[in-house]
């Protein structure tokens, strides 16, 4: 009891060939589109490596590219094989290939899934690593004197004013920072040295905020220093104030332009599993349908094609005793229940002295 | 003849298949230039807001309009090579073909005078940056007034986009009034110092916005009292090049726009080189065809050139011939020069301008 058998005329083989032909040639193309998918990720996330701990996220993108150009070998191959099936003969050269070729694709349909799901499951790894990373971001702001982390003040700047957010969280992660170095410090000031002497560690702590968190949209000129001191300010009230700093932290601007992208890319990848399982089950009927008109010995007749042979237990039964005859290979056959005084046939082929004849089989005593 | 080449049958069918191939070519080129001219002039919209006048957008509108024109022309050029190797189609192109020779040279001559154009208006483009920026600078306070209110957002999105800080440098920002006095403080001393301290009534400061800072200094920005060495710690006025974008912002603004247009000519010129390539080509196809149809053998061998007589001879046989136009069309009292058909005419308007003309000197006499 075959699984969806489908009765296919000489035409109808032909057609669903040039089809396929066209389909996998399509499929090279989104194979193609997965690869540039992975490398526009790689270049996206290498952008913003400053401010991103390390963690295991790069395994996304190195999949997304990996599975872009097995696609795409994949189904160049796939191409030629269904160009050739039109035509009985060349399909001989094909023949033994075939099923191995179905069997890699369908595994590879299933890397296909896990890449799909796995950009679905980046976000905690990705939130980590930027919490992390901009939070030692935030600390080495000041050290632009020290080799390794000068460019660090550029680049949270620059983040900043790019993503129109402020700090880690919120704008107030700028408070419990020393973000301007001791070189700019007047240390004559008895301002400062109050400032200095204010807590345990002897850091700088001021309620202002670097320029870069300044938000272009307020109608007056933007407040960076006092910023909880509404008396310092004419007409302002530090509470209502929603306009003057960008009031998202960087961590959630971050995870929501990466989130996106994934999205997109999680998406466009699902899409073509859906497509590449459609190509394969095309395949896997072309391949049966030829392999039944081959036995029949009359290249124009009709044939049967399906997925299975047998139904699902019965093929899944047969592949098990498969695969643990292979690892019985060098064992003693023990049929029969163990019972070493039950006849059992050699299986390999004995050889009996010169002339090679057989002895006569002796008849069991009564 | 000028420049004449001997094609035979196997030639003109190279030339007709050549040349089909090059006019589709020209007519992607043709709608590159159209990509090409709106690119430009979106990115000029986009930045309307600091341009005093738009004088520079002929630029963009040329490229436009020459664009459409020559997808139009290259596309019956298509047409043309298709029918030139069948003896019965091709002559009704035969009138069109000399309109269509026209308005390819002239699309040449557009093409080079957008080349000159954009080299030329830079010194307009110049001033018009030059008032609208020194409007954006004096409205930057106003954010409450309607029209001007989005001043502020426009100059400090620019001043970070372009790494530039007022119009010729930071100093312009020391002129004008840039914080508005609902934000002043009048009953504090400061304020009601510097306010009196100039004849307007303005409050000046040395200070300005945060937009001007640039993230590349090594220590946090300065934005206030920065003529004031005393009031920094380490800091010395004349000799601080990081603290802010030295550039000013007119100069970035051409900078980035003569860039753009710079970078669009090597295309153009190419587009113009296969526009006349095509021109050149269609014409010899065009004369060597059609001194195949007058020969006995239409297989034969024959000659294609540019001009049947010489440059000089050509023009001269031209103008000429506009003349005559112009004059068939104008009314013309000494009919006895014209051509017969013409003066038929023209006959029976001379007689009434005569009738006309007769009676006025009889008053007078």
């Amino acid at each position: 009891m075959a699984v969806l058998r489908v009765k296919f005329t000489k035409t109808k083989r032909d057609k669903l060939a040039q089809v396929l032909w066209i389909l996998n040639w399509i499929s090279v193309v989104t194979g193609a589109i997965l690869f540039s998918l992975g490398i526009f990720l790689k270049v996206e996330l290498h952008k913003q490596r400053e401010v991103m701990a390390e963690r295991d996220i790069q395994y996304v993108p190195n999949m997304l590219i990996a599975v872009g150009l097995i696609a795409c070998a994949i189904n160049f191959l796939g191409g030629k094989i269904c160009y050739d099936c039109v035509d009985t003969t060349k399909f001989l050269r094909w023949k033994l290939i075939m099923l191995p070729y179905i069997i890699c694709t369908f595994f590879f349909t299933f890397c296909v899934l896990v890449g799909a799901l796995m950009c679905y499951c980046m976000h905690g790894e990705l939130e980590e690593s930027l919490n992390l990373g901009l939070t030692e971001a935030m600390r080495f702001y000041k050290d632009t004197d020290t080799p390794g982390r000068c460019f660090l003040k550029r680049t949270v700047d620059m983040l900043q004013v790019q993503f129109q957010c402020c700090g880690n969280n919120g704008y107030k992660d700028w408070f419990q920072i020393q973000w301007i170095s001791n070189r700019y410090l007047d240390m004559s000031q008895k301002q400062v040295v109050d400032r200095l002497r204010s807590n345990v560690d002897g850091k700088y702590l001021l309620d202002g905020v670097p320029f870069s968190c300044c938000n272009f949209n307020s109608p007056r000129p933007c407040i960076q220093q006092q910023i909880t001191n509404n008396s310092a300010h004419f007409n302002y009230e530090h509470q209502t104030e929603e306009l003057n700093l960008w009031m998202k932290g960087c961590q959630q601007a971050l995870l929501e332009y990466y989130t996106n992208i994934m999205q997109s890319i999680g998406l466009t990848v699902l899409i073509t599993w859906l497509f590449e399982l459609s190509v394969l089950t095309g395949v896997r009927y072309l391949q049966t349908s030829l392999e039944n008109v081959l036995r029949q010995e009359d290249p124009n007749s009709e044939s049967d094609g399906w997925l299975l042979e047998n139904s699902f237990m019965e093929t899944a039964r047969s592949n098990l005793n498969i695969i643990k005859s292979l690892g019985k290979g060098n064992q003693i056959d023990t049929a029969g229940n163990g019972d070493p005084n039950i006849n059992v046939p050699s299986t390999s082929k004995a050889h009996y002295g010169p002339d090679n004849v057989p002895p006569k089989q002796i008849t069991e005593a009564s | 003849m000028l420049l004449k080449m001997k094609f035979t049958q196997q030639r003109r069918v190279r030339l007709a298949q050549g040349l089909w191939l090059m006019s589709w070519l020209a007519v992607m080129c043709g709608a590159f230039i159209f990509c090409l001219g709106v690119y430009l002039k979106t990115e000029l919209l986009r930045r309307a807001e600091v341009m005093d006048n738009t004088e520079i957008h002929v630029v963009p509108n040329i490229l436009m309009m020459v664009g459409l024109a020559s997808i139009g022309t290259n596309w019956v050029a298509t047409r043309v090579c298709q029918d030139s190797l069948d003896a019965s189609r091709f002559p009704r192109w035969k009138v069109l073909l000399l309109v269509w020779f026209a308005v390819a040279a002239l699309l040449c001559c557009l093409l080079i005078s957008v080349v000159v154009l954009s080299y030329a208006l830079q010194g307009r483009l110049e001033e018009s940056l030059k008032v609208g920026l020194r409007n954006g600078i004096r409205f930057y306070k106003d954010t409450d007034v309607p029209g001007r209110c989005f001043q502020k957002e426009t100059i400090d999105h620019l001043q970070m986009e372009f790494r530039c800080c007022g119009n010729n440098n930071f100093k312009d920002w020391f002129e004008v009034q840039w914080v508005s006095t609902r934000y002043l403080d009048f009953t504090s001393k400061d304020v009601k110092d510097r306010i009196r301290s100039n004849v307007d009534g303005r409050y000046l400061l040395d200070g300005v916005p945060f937009s001007c800072c640039n993230p590349a200094s090594p220590r946090p920005c300065l934005q206030y009292h920065l003529t004031d060495n005393n009031a920094h710690y380490n800091y010395d006025y004349q000799s601080e090049e990081l603290n802010l974008y030295s550039r000013g912002c007119r100069q970035a603004l051409t900078d980035y726009y003569m860039e753009l247009m710079n970078s669009t000519g090597p295309g153009v010129l190419s587009v113009i080189l296969i526009q006349m390539s095509v021109l050149v080509s269609l014409r010899y196809l065009q004369t060597a065809v059609e001194a195949a149809t007058a020969l006995e053998n239409p297989e034969g061998e024959s000659e294609g050139y540019l001009l049947e007589k010489g440059v000089k001879e050509t023009f001269q046989d031209v103008k000429a011939k506009v003349l005559d136009i112009v004059k068939f069309a104008q009314v013309d009292p000494s009919a006895t020069e014209e051509s017969p058909g013409a003066a038929d005419a023209v006959k029976p308007a001379d007689n009434t301008t005569e009738k006309a003309v007769s009676p006025t000197p009889s008053p007078a006499s």
